[in-house]
């Protein structure tokens, strides 16, 4: 038994996990413990509470109305990755789904917990940024609304209070215009990315608008590339690429010099994705 | 806090069982150290090896990456009762004939994880399988044998089924 002695809780609903992370200040929440478990053996995590949330009903599922596309936090990623409503509505989603983890990992993982966890080389939070999504929260004080762009703060540190459950994701439908696109290079399939690169914009019939450009694993949160955005607008792919405002630092992997390198080979990739006619 | 247990009562390869286990226990240090089912292995404890790889309510799971007390009323099943029921004797049988191991730690993860792909249905092509065995290591075989076994099984139980 690797993890240090912590007590379990099984929470009924989201007041009684806000209620029990207001009791125990070092309490964690266990949704698909995918990465929590791990951080726990390692005890680089020693919490004196698990609140274990997966028994909470009402928070999964994924659901299109009114030209929004609202997943539960606590949908796993298997559920999301066969999820006929996110192919057709979320395709950005879809996309990034197959990239994340390996299987026995997406049967457990939830989005809800990739999202709160925040990993700077996590796809989800990247697809969040370039879809302009928001995130639902509920605390002590009830229901709070967040948008992906003011959620990220740094390095797994989100907006999220220390009483925070996150309840749900929500993520604009596409539309007939919408184009999406999505590139990440690992070492291994399902490793987190190197570097990867999640967008969206419209097509204007001749050229693209409202390009959003998330890129991952180069910093301390996934980051938007906005001189790139407005000049992707333009069509000048390479201009886009050299407008890229990005610093990677060097990791065990590789240098951020060979980094920033490859964002700008996935961004000649996802910019051909985004031109592309919608199949 | 140490010693302080929760009783869970669950099913495991068949077989209906209560135990009291401490919530800091991973689903794989209950196995095999409180029901002696050894066959699932540790190897990382992070979930990065697959080597722990088992069923949780038909879905494959990390077994490091799962508390036993999380599993209080599910349905457990391990390379012991895939085995006991034969579900997986013939990847077993070409495991062994294209020497898919050598030192066989990943084998039982390796099993649990093929037969997830091959229990969905029609024939895998060799991307699709590496793909779906990715999250499993293998440090012996350089996984070709691997690739090569479960494609010679999805073929004979493609076979088979089109005779029925």
């Amino acid at each position: 038994m690797k993890p240090a002695p912590f007590a379990y809780k099984k929470a009924r609903s989201v007041e009684e996990a806000v209620a029990l992370l207001g009791q125990h200040k070092d309490a964690r929440l266990l949704a698909g413990g995918q990465s929590l478990i791990a951080t726990l053996n390692m005890r680089l995590s020693t919490p004196s509470l698990l609140i274990d949330i997966n028994g909470i009903s009402g928070l999964d599922g994924i659901a299109h109305k009114g030209g929004t596309v609202e997943i539960g936090a606590l949908t796993r990623h298997a559920a999301a990755e066969r999820s006929e409503t996110i192919a057709q509505h979320a395709p950005l989603i879809a996309r990034a789904m197959p990239h994340i983890g390996h299987v026995a990992i997406r049967n457990r993982g939830t989005l809800g917990g990739s999202i709160a966890f925040a990993d700077p080389a996590a796809e989800l939070p990247a697809c969040l940024l370039a879809l302009d999504g928001e995130l639902e929260a509920t605390g002590p004080k009830g229901k709070r609304t967040i948008k992906a762009d003011d959620f990220f703060k740094g390095l797994f540190e989100t907006a999220l209070g220390p009483q925070d459950v996150l309840t749900a994701i929500r993520v604009p439908a596409a539309g007939k215009d919408t184009r999406v696109g999505f590139a990440e290079l690992a070492r291994r399939h399902g490793d987190y990315a190197i570097v990867g690169l999640a967008a969206s914009a419209r097509t204007t019939g001749k050229g693209l608008s409202d390009v959003r450009l998330a890129f991952f694993g180069v910093g301390a949160t996934a980051l938007r590339a906005r001189k790139s955005e407005a000049t992707l607008v333009d069509g000048d792919v390479d201009a886009a690429i050299s407008a890229l405002d990005l610093a990677p630092n060097d990791d065990v992997q590789v240098t951020g010099a060979v980094k920033k390198h490859l964002a700008g080979v996935l961004l000649r990739r996802v910019a051909k994705q985004l031109m592309e006619a919608r199949p | 806090m140490s010693g302080y247990t929760l009783d869970i009562s669950l099913t495991v390869n068949g077989e209906r069982l209560n135990a009291h286990v401490e919530p800091r226990k991973t689903l794989v240090d209950f196995l095999r150290d409180d029901l002696s089912l050894t066959g699932s292995h540790v190897g990382c404890e992070h979930g990065v090896c697959g080597a722990c790889t088992v069923r949780v309510n038909g879905a494959i799971v990390r077994g490091c990456l799962m508390l036993a007390v999380q599993c209080d009323g599910a349905t457990v099943e391990t390379i012991e009762g895939l085995s006991d029921s034969g579900e997986v004797a013939d990847l077993q049988k070409a495991f062994e004939r294209r020497n898919a191991l050598q030192c066989g730690y990943c084998t039982p993860g390796m099993i649990a994880t093929v037969q997830d792909l091959l229990k969905r249905g029609g024939v895998p092509g060799r991307e699709e399988i590496r793909e779906h065995i990715s999250g499993n290591y293998c440090r012996c075989t350089g996984y070709h044998a691997i690739v090569d076994a479960v494609e010679a099984v999805a073929q004979a139980r493609a076979r088979t089924q089109m005779k029925k």
